[in-house]
């Protein structure tokens, strides 16, 4: 039997061998080696989850009828009875309640794609505090960078699909804020909806866009993100023997293969199950969309909540100097341009750009393979834990009202209060965050340097006592020891012996202001002499 | 008085009579005094007993003659009996403490003495009376029309599906779930605290009752599985985190730690 099984698998294999010399392929990709790690699992989630919106999106597409062409909802759903609604509202209902599977399997593709754009905000949170975006990851950052922005292009456009109340008020929204750019804004509004909002156009447009030009380009960058990770292999923690130049890890296959396997079917396992347990977007509560009813609780999905964060939080005064200004005729609302244009933008544009700022700093040429401990790098930690902190601060402003109602708080004095810690916190949690890398790598210091404590206490022939201290073994102080000492930049004088201005001084000079942000004030990694000399000095 | 006579008729077949007839007269009495007590919502009985509960239990603030006082309670003339009904009938009257708003309680009457409040408060001037069992009955109304006037009128203050929702400074508009058909009904007539007075000429009682129709449908729950509190997205977002992503990760760590 197992020699029948062995006999068609190997003819089948040199069967394709023959005809496309695959072999080698199959050879190369099985034997490329990964480190293992729990935290870089975290990307997988998000290529798993995508492949699950894949398949319940093809399924959703059989039944959905992207057209707000008006009809009267026939179906059995009580509180719908006879209401006149668009198509789209109309086909998701009946998906909903009469297509065997249908809730289930949206209920699926939400939950997927909540769980698809956390899962990326976290793999991107693991490889900015372990520094993987350092050369040669650069582009494949960026490249990341944008299936992020992607993803929240592809939730929100499935989002609105439906045609219901609550998704219509956040096209609404959309609107306002396309329409707050200067000058091209209204014309751009006008481009997108086909004419006034909202107009017949925009839900076969959003159609088109969520089923195949946004999910189109996430799989195509999600193919050169995979093959840049192959190129340029993948990053590993420190750990003894392990280098810039080398990885350590376990094969492809079988190992990875497995877990790898394994590992989707766990994903789409919580998915099916939190599915199957907890109603996401109930559209048949909300209604079809009408213009003029907002419920309480208007809320977009976590993903798209900082910007209505920032559109609640942003003041229609800041003392007696209006947010909005008319000019010559012409409205400039400042009140929607900075927190929904301007702030985000800043905002992703320092995230895009980060890894050349870091980059500029450390004026580290170098590939780096070999992944900093959080603690290793304080100022990048921090610079991250701020970020998250700016972030968590819009997303709980954006939803107040529920965090009000919940704590039974005043609404006005919580929009006061993040008013004020929106610049605050970032910047308390930034020196917080640096004291407590400081005050980690100086444990890593005294560790090595003086071994682990064991609550022996020997007292001496002649009266001393002393504490013994056990040695760290070699794996213990590779991990601690080998990180890079980055020294602030040194920039030559602005003048050259001749007292010929050098070109390009001014440059410099900015290089090397970040660089003692940076590296300023740092704890060095223990040298070898200095633990030579602490093991002799004492016990 | 011939011998058959004399034997049919005792001397205290009267009193037998009489025995029988009280007896009866209690027995008719018993069954109908409920009904009775029913009809008769404002006796001057009624009344009398009202104004005494008023005067122990509502006057420190009311004021002995209902008529309110500047800055602490509002005057209670014209405010009708459905008023009376819907803030004693579910515990926010009598107030515990002050605060952004009368938050609801278990009542603190049993119900025959709300009435007798609300027949006294109902005597100082004309306002809206209780309404009838048939006004308020959920399966004489239409949902799906309830719906439209819900997301209309009601649903930026207490959800698309009467969840409940924040208000300024503190103030919310309460979760409808668990309210009853009549409270819903008078707090539409009446408009409690931060709510406004949706009359008969805003929203017909026929339309009222449609609306609670709509809100009893909320009890068969949601076709989708738990409701995670019908709050929308943010408690989607935090399950979503939380749970799917919480599980997830915890199942990493626990792949992630068998090989090393």
């Amino acid at each position: 039997m197992a020699s029948t099984v062995g006999r068609a698998v190997g003819a089948t294999a040199s069967y394709v061998d023959d005809r496309t010399s695959i072999a080698g392929f199959v050879k190369f990709f099985s034997r490329k080696l990964f480190p293992d790690h729990w935290s870089f699992m975290l990307g997988e989630v998000a290529l798993y989850s995508f492949i699950i919106l894949l398949l319940s999106g093809v399924f959703l597409t059989a039944y959905f009828v992207p057209s707000v062409t008006p009809v009267i909802y026939e179906g059995d759903f009580v509180t719908m009875k006879g209401v006149e609604m668009s198509e789209a509202f109309a086909s998701t209902l009946h998906t909903s309640f009469e297509v065997p599977g249908g809730l289930l399997m949206r209920q699926i593709h939400h939950w997927s794609a909540l769980l698809f754009t956390a899962a990326i905000v976290t793999h991107m949170c693991r490889v900015f505090f372990t520094g993987a975006f350092r050369k040669p990851r650069e582009i494949n950052w960026l490249v990341g960078f944008t299936l992020m922005i992607l993803s929240l292009a592809a939730g929100f456009t499935g989002y609105s699909l439906p045609d219901d109340v609550l998704s219509g008020n956040g096209l609404r929204i959309i609107d306002g804020v396309t329409r707050s750019i200067p000058i091209i804004g209204t014309y751009t509004s006008y481009w997108l909806f086909g004419g006034e909002f909202p107009g017949e156009a925009l839900i076969p447009r959003l159609f088109t866009a969520h089923i195949l030009l946004v999910p189109g380009l996430i799989l195509g960058l999600i193919a050169l993100h995979l093959f840049l990770v192959f190129l340029h292999k993948h990053t590993q923690y420190p750990g003894g023997g392990r280098t810039h130049r080398n990885v350590v890890g376990l094969p492809l296959f079988p190992v990875y293969t497995a877990k790898a396997g394994g590992f989707f079917f766990v994903v789409f396992g919580v998915v099916a199950l939190v599915s199957a347990v907890f109603t996401i977007n109930p559209v048949w509560n909300y209604g079809p969309y009408d213009p003029s009813p907002v419920s309480a609780g208007t809320q977009p999905d976590w993903y798209i909540l900082f910007i209505d964060g920032g559109l609640r939080m942003m003041p229609g005064w800041i003392g007696s100097l209006p947010s909005e200004w008319v000019i010559g005729g012409y409205t400039l609302s400042w009140n929607v341009l900075v927190p929904a244009v301007i702030v985000p933008g800043i905002f992703f544009g320092f995230l895009a750009l980060y890894p050349w700022l870091e980059a500029w700093a450390t004026g580290d040429r170098g590939e780096k393979h070999v992944l900093d401990r959080p603690r290793n790098a304080p100022v990048r930690t921090s610079i991250g834990v701020a970020l998250v902190t700016f972030y968590v601060i819009l997303v709980l402003e954006g939803s107040n009202d529920i965090v009000a109602n919940l704590f039974h708080m005043s609404l006005n004095d919580l929009t006061n209060f993040f008013r004020v810690s929106v610049f605050l916190l970032p910047i308390l949690s930034f020196l917080v965050t640096r004291r407590i890398c400081y005050g980690l790598q100086r444990k890593d210091r005294e560790l090595v340097l003086h071994g682990h404590e064991t609550g022996r206490i020997v007292r001496h022939e002649h009266g001393e006592y002393i504490e013994v201290h056990q040695p760290l073994t070699d794996q213990e102080v590779w991990l601690r020891v080998s990180f890079d000492d980055i020294a602030p930049l040194e920039i030559d004088p602005e003048y050259n012996e001749r007292g010929v201005r050098r070109r390009g001084h001014r440059w410099s000079r900015f290089k090397q202001g970040l660089s003692s942000f940076y590296f300023e004030k740092r704890v060095s990694p223990v040298t070898p002499a200095e633990r030579e000399e602490a093991m002799h000095s004492h016990h | 008085m011939n011998a058959l006579a004399r034997r049919r008729y005792s001397k205290s077949a009267p009193l037998l009579l009489v025995f029988a007839l009280l007896a009866a007269l209690t027995v008719i009495g018993v069954v109908a005094s409920p009904s009775q007590a029913e009809v008769a919502t404002a006796s001057s009985d009624d009344i009398a007993a009202g104004e005494k509960l008023f005067a122990a239990n509502c006057a420190s603030c009311h004021g002995l003659d209902g008529q309110g006082q500047d800055g602490v309670a509002p005057s209670l003339v014209g405010v009708g009996a459905a008023a009376v009904d819907f803030q004693v009938g579910t515990g926010r009257m009598p107030m515990q403490a002050s605060g952004p708003q009368a938050q609801a309680k278990k009542p603190q009457f049993a119900q025959e003495q709300i009435n007798q409040l609300a027949a006294w408060v109902a005597s100082l001037g004309a306002g809206p009376a209780v309404p009838t069992a048939e006004m308020v009955d959920p399966a004489l109304g239409d949902a799906a029309n309830g719906m439209q006037l819900f997301r209309t009128n009601c649903a930026m203050c207490h959800g698309s599906v009467g969840g409940g929702g924040a208000l300024t400074q503190g103030k919310f508009a309460p979760n409808l779930w668990e309210t009853t058909p009549t409270h819903i009904y008078e707090a539409m007539l009446v408009g409690p605290q931060s709510m406004p007075v949706f009359n008969d000429a805003n929203i017909t009682p026929e339309h009222k009752r449609d609306i609670i129709a709509y809100l009893k449908a909320q009890d068969d729950g949601s076709p989708g599985g738990l409701r995670l509190g019908t709050i929308g997205p943010v408690a989607e977002g935090l399950w979503g985190w939380l749970i799917a992503l919480g599980i997830i990760i915890a199942s990493t760590v626990w792949i992630g730690a068998r090989s090393s």
